[in-house]
């Protein structure tokens, strides 16, 4: 529904968002870093970092509330850089919310549109419009602090929203909610705006929700974007170990490059012998790291077969988690190792367990080489 | 039996903590008022006890007498009507004066980068290190015809004459907004630093300019650190005495002055006790409305 984005285009051309060279300076530290960015109309674009990574400054920078030390920004073709965010075709949903505690519901969604001028009548409908599109007409007359935190989300989304804005900005926007609750918000909120058909760039460090919520990721680090693309790509094919780290678990082997083939290569490291079922851009002898996630490892009990892609370990935790269970491995080397299976039974006689002399092997399509 | 349980029940501890401020407040509020409501319904007599007891003992009869006289002379005089139509006027331009300047004031503050907040604040309650008496005498010496304003605009060639400052309503707001101005900025700029700066983004993030998002989201907002800044600078205003005495002239008579002439000129206690009720009555009425609406709104939200 969401993961696939609706058109597979970076191209300048149907670029509405656009973002050069974008660079925020704080003294001598840079929070954002010469970033540049393309966003295509009716994209919901995340950027995922963990805290101080520069993220919200650049959210705040398109908001219009701070001034980039240099960089451009441009919405619909239009150089929007020094535009004061009132002036901005752009509406940000802040963390938290940011209510205004002495109005309604009614109010609070209605006080964009009459900054605007527009019609009373016609206010009236919009914001009717608004409150039934987030299902929160019986509270019309309630002040934020009588809502709970979910309906106050949503008054939060319905007011960036009731401006039909050309961009809506999302800072950590389920950051409040309980987990049960925000993994219910989340594809509501994905519903609620392809529904109106809205642009949006999100924040978040929470790497589950930008993978729920987005049809495309940017991992920001140290003020720079270090992978940008599908949430697929980005999890399945990072390109470094920080964002391999970053996005889910990942054991992750450092070895040399031993042999480098076109269609394969070979990876040694102390652990095992990697046969990678790709070729890689590198040189025989380089240090490299093999990332493996967790769900790509099977752990059994008898040796496989040939030389690559296993390990001996013994079992030293077990993390049962009701629909997988995940094993953590003390390799000889000292390595611990996690890898997860599902729970395809509901009886474990027979699995592994604490203590066990086990053997954890994977595909070779499981890994992927990171050179950086 | 029963009244030991209960007893037994009461928490002591929680009790005698609540019961501090009440025993101040009937010791020291309730107890004199009520005293000076008895001087006000007595007598006055020439001794060394200016009035009479209320209630006496003659023959096998006990007597109380109560004097309404003072309330009725003071509804009908023209002087004590004007007198406290003046000192509300006085205390209400004192109180917008105080608001219009102090705002302003209290909201720099407030936006200032918190390392220079303290700084401010120091500038604000440094005047409290010198003696009020001396800071009022101060300013007049700076209005007196020969003072130093009246000297220096004569030096510059702005005037020929010197203006008549001194003791006119002039220098008599001008002194009580200068006492009175921090009373205004604690409140304001409490409840101003307070406030989320989010939500002057967000308004201006949903079109509104600095100044609609200024009166639309942070004026509202700090109503209730207005309201206590007004309240404040107002009720001391009204009874203010020494501002009056040395800043005021014939045409801007207080309440105050007039109170402090009956009980120390006139040596006629009643009449005093009987303004100083009417005072009271005066500041206590409104205030307990205000704060009536104030539960009704905090109660609806709007605190």
């Amino acid at each position: 529904m969401n993961n696939t984005p609706p058109e597979k285009s970076s191209t300048s051309d149907n670029a509405f968002l656009r973002i050069e060279n974008l660079v925020k300076e704080y003294g001598a530290v840079a929070a954002v870093d010469r970033v540049s960015l393309t966003i295509s109309k009716g994209e919901l674009f995340a950027l995922l970092g963990s805290s101080g990574c520069g993220k919200s400054t650049l959210l705040r920078m398109l908001a219009g509330f701070e001034t980039p030390t240099s960089g451009k920004i441009f919405l619909d073709g239009k150089d929007i850089t020094d535009v004061p965010p009132y002036e901005r075709p752009i509406n940000m949903m802040f963390q938290s919310y940011a209510l205004f505690p002495h109005m309604s519901v009614w109010d609070n969604i209605a006080f964009g549109l009459k900054r605007d001028g527009i019609p009373k009548n016609q206010i009236e409908s919009r914001v009717e419009n608004m409150l039934q599109l987030v299902q929160l007409k019986p509270y019309a007359k309630r002040k934020p602090h009588q809502l709970s935190g979910g309906q106050q989300q949503r008054v939060a989304l319905a007011r960036c929203m009731a401006k039909r804005p050309q961009l809506v900005l999302l800072d950590e926007p389920l950051g409040a909610l309980d987990k049960k609750l925000r993994e219910q918000t989340q594809l509501e909120v994905v519903n609620i705006l392809e529904q109106v058909g809205l642009t949006c760039v999100m924040v978040t460090h929470d790497q589950q929700e930008a993978m729920t919520m987005s049809s495309r990721i940017a991992v920001m680090s140290e003020g720079k974007f270090l992978q940008i693309g599908l949430p697929s790509d980005i999890y399945e094919t990072p390109n470094c170990r920080f964002v391999a780290d970053f996005i889910g678990d990942c054991n992750m082997f450092n070895g040399t490059l031993v042999v480098d083939e076109p269609d394969h290569v070979v990876v040694e490291t102390p652990e095992c012998r990697h046969y990678v079922g790709h070729g890689i851009t590198g040189a025989l002898g380089m240090d490299v790291s093999v990332a493996v996630r967790p769900e790509k490892i099977a752990v059994s009990r008898t040796r496989p077969e040939g030389e690559f892609n296993f390990c001996e370990g013994e079992v030293v935790d077990l993390a049962y988690l009701g629909s997988y269970t995940t094993y953590h491995l003390k390799l000889k080397s000292g390595m611990r190792l996690k890898a997860s299976a599902p729970n395809v039974d509901r009886h474990r006689d027979g699995a592994p367990t604490w203590g066990d002399k086990v053997y954890a092997h994977w595909s070779q399509s499981a890994m992927v080489v990171l050179t950086s | 039996m029963k009244f030991l349980t209960r007893l037994k029940n009461i928490d002591w501890g929680r009790s005698a903590v609540l019961g501090v401020p009440y025993l101040w407040l009937i010791l020291f509020l309730l107890l004199p008022f009520l005293i000076i409501f008895k001087i006000s319904m007595s007598e006055m007599q020439v001794s060394r006890i200016p009035f009479k007891d209320i209630i006496t003992y003659s023959d096998g009869a006990l007597n109380l007498r109560l004097k309404l006289g003072n309330y009725l002379f003071l509804a009908q005089d023209p002087l004590y009507i004007l007198t406290f139509i003046s000192s509300l006027k006085f205390a209400f331009l004192t109180t917008l004066f105080c608001l219009l300047i102090g705002y302003p004031f209290a909201l720099s503050m407030a936006r200032a980068k918190p390392e220079y907040r303290a700084t401010l604040m120091m500038l604000v309650i440094l005047p409290f290190w010198t003696s009020f008496l001396l800071r009022i005498y101060a300013w007049k010496a700076i209005l007196t015809s020969n003072g130093i304003l009246n000297n220096a605009l004569i030096a510059m060639g702005v005037i020929d004459e010197p203006l008549a400052l001194i003791n006119t309503p002039f220098s008599l707001t001008l002194g009580m907004v200068y006492a009175y101005l921090p009373f205004m900025i604690f409140p304001l700029y409490n409840n101003l630093v307070k406030q989320d700066p989010r939500l002057i983004e967000a308004a201006m993030d949903l079109g509104a300019t600095p100044w609609t998002a200024f009166w639309k989201v942070t004026f509202p907002l700090s109503m209730s650190g207005a309201l206590a800044g007004s309240l404040l600078v107002f009720i001391p205003a009204v009874g203010e005495f020494v501002i009056p005495e040395l800043l005021g002239g014939p045409d801007s008579l207080m309440i105050g002055r007039v109170l402090w002439d009956e009980m120390f000129s006139n040596n006629d206690w009643p009449m005093a006790a009987s303004v100083a009720v009417v005072l009271i009555l005066i500041v206590i009425v409104p205030l307990v409305i205000l704060n009536h609406q104030q539960e009704e709104r905090g109660a609806s939200g709007l605190a």
